[in-house]
């Protein structure tokens, strides 16, 4: 039944999206550009800094508790794509041998250094990328989207992909369940019989395809998907956009850690 | 008001693997009227259904809708006279607010935004379902999908309405639902169906198709009354008429 899992886990992101928080209700346009800006920054820093990138947590953190996702949820997707990030940034330790510094006589190279600088950017960018998508409905990010003029084709697709990808996966998870139901634990068959099921999929889809498009016809559909101009700006969307730039352009281009670090330093003597 | 005719003149068409759906259809459909379109499986109904809109062509024969022939540079304009509600409301509703699907149609025809706005709230009012406005489809459940799919057919206003097996997988309080919103609908109505005690409440009128012509033409207390003729055609007697 792994295959349902993952069908209702798919539900689950879309189902986020619908709860009314005070980052749910920012307008998508200007939860897209913070996103992007973040991710901007972010990644533009030099490739042996650590520090600084910690402050950035900031933001994920803040969607994470204002909007009302669930850690767990993140986590297991992050989990799930750091393999792979791990293993590109696994030669630099290798292949930069040069020490920055000391700490309590551990030799701390250059490549350490940028090795975690990787994976810190890595979880930085993908969390809140996944933040966005759970903080804001689907049609609003295409709004989103439209409004930043990203090519009306790819919206389209977007769109079509986010309606049927529900209804595909739930043609998909009824056929696995009813070859379940007939296999008995047979497992050695599974293979073939996924081929087929793809295959199969294709076929459906593309004759579902083709009555939507017959739909989308009857309803004088002539090659432009139409929509209308209606969300205005309010002003916590203003203040919002401000303040997170304001944070945004503080974390990348002052050393907060440095600051905090003399006040604490201060405080202390 | 004879505008709004329906008239098919031995109309009949072949896919293009040869398959000989209609294999010529004669009927005339005035101003008003409700007709059930009943047969077999296979017998053709989708297929004459989809000649409505113009989204086929007849192979051979005249299609006359509110007084023009169908044909490539007519279609458009049929169009907008024939809503047609399809069988699966996941093919109608492909937007990603129920909103958004009842303002494609009008959006198309080139409404300004306030026209659009009020012609979804009153589309969407007439099925009661104005309070899902913002639900995604995949959230709504099939009774809901099916009222909000004729939403977006009668947000454009149509002379005509046809439906492909209306009451299909629906629960007994929505299929009754469904029935008494169609019958206060004063459009041309044309219904294809195997629910023939849907088709006794809604049309007056019933026409039977047979591998690909009219088997029989009447009225639908007569026509569904006929067991024999219902019978040759795989159906039977609607439940209400039965005798236990």
């Amino acid at each position: 039944m792994k295959f349902d899992n993952e069908f209702f886990s798919l539900g689950y992101i879309d189902r986020l999206s619908y709860k009314e928080t005070f980052i749910h209700n920012i307008d998508a346009r200007v939860k897209l550009a913070i996103s992007m800006m973040f991710i901007v920054c972010v990644v533009s820093f030099p490739k042996h800094v650590v520090l600084s990138l910690i402050p950035f947590f900031l933001f994920p953190v803040i969607f994470l508790t204002v909007g009302e996702i669930p850690l767990g949820f993140i986590v297991k997707r992050l989990v799930i794509v750091i393999p792979f990030v791990f293993f590109i940034a696994i030669f630099n330790p290798i292949f930069e041998k040069r020490v920055a510094f000391y700490i309590f006589n551990i030799p701390i190279t250059y490549g350490i250094l940028s090795f975690f600088s990787i994976l810190i950017r890595f979880v930085l960018s993908v969390s809140m990328i996944i933040l966005l998508v759970a903080t804001t409905s689907f049609s609003g990010i295409c709004y989103a989207l439209r409004y930043f003029r990203v090519p009306e084709i790819f919206i389209t697709q977007l769109l079509f992909l986010y309606r049927y990808i529900f209804v595909l996966s739930e043609e998909a998870m009824r056929m696995v369940r009813a070859k379940d139901m007939r296999s008995f634990g047979n497992k050695g068959t599974e293979l073939k019989f996924y081929v087929k099921l793809t295959g199969t999929l294709l076929i459906r889809s593309i004759l579902r395809a083709e009555k939507i498009y017959h739909a989308m016809l009857s309803r004088g559909f002539n090659g432009i998907m139409p929509y209308r101009k209606k969300r205005v700006f309010e002003k916590r969307d203003f203040l919002f956009l401000i303040v997170s730039m304001l944070f945004l352009y503080l974390f990348r281009f002052f050393d907060i850690i440095k600051f905090v670090g003399r006040i604490f330093v201060r405080g202390l003597s | 008001m004879s505008h709004h005719i329906v008239r098919f003149e031995k109309v009949e068409y072949e896919y293009p693997d040869g398959t000989k759906a209609l294999k010529g259809i004669d009927f005339t459909i005035t101003h008003g009227e409700s007709v059930g379109i009943v047969g077999a499986n296979g017998s053709g109904k989708t297929t004459l259904l989809m000649h409505l809109n113009g989204y086929i062509l007849p192979t051979r024969g005249i299609i006359n809708i509110g007084d023009l022939i169908l044909n490539k540079q007519t279609r458009q304009e049929i169009r907008k006279k024939v809503g047609l509600v399809f069988q699966d409301p996941d093919d109608q509703l492909f937007m990603p607010t129920v909103y958004e699907d009842v303002a494609f149609g009008p959006l198309n025809m080139g409404f300004d935004s306030k026209t659009v706005d009020e012609k979804v709230k009153k589309a969407l009012e007439i099925v009661n379902c104005y309070d899902l406005k913002d639900k995604p489809p995949h959230h709504l459940s099939g009774g809901q999908k099916r009222a909000v799919a004729i939403a977006t057919v009668i947000a454009m206003e149509p002379d005509i309405l046809a439906m492909d097996e209306p009451s299909s997988n629906l629960d007994p309080k929505s299929r009754r639902a469904l029935i008494n919103l169609l019958k206060s609908f004063t459009h041309t109505k044309i219904i294809a169906s195997h629910d023939l005690d849907m088709i006794l409440d809604v049309c007056d009128r019933c026409i039977v198709i047979k591998d690909g012509i009219v088997a029989a033409d009447g009225p639908s207390s007569k026509i569904l009354s006929d067991e024999q003729l219902l019978e040759e055609n795989n159906l039977e007697l609607p439940l209400r008429l039965q005798k236990f």
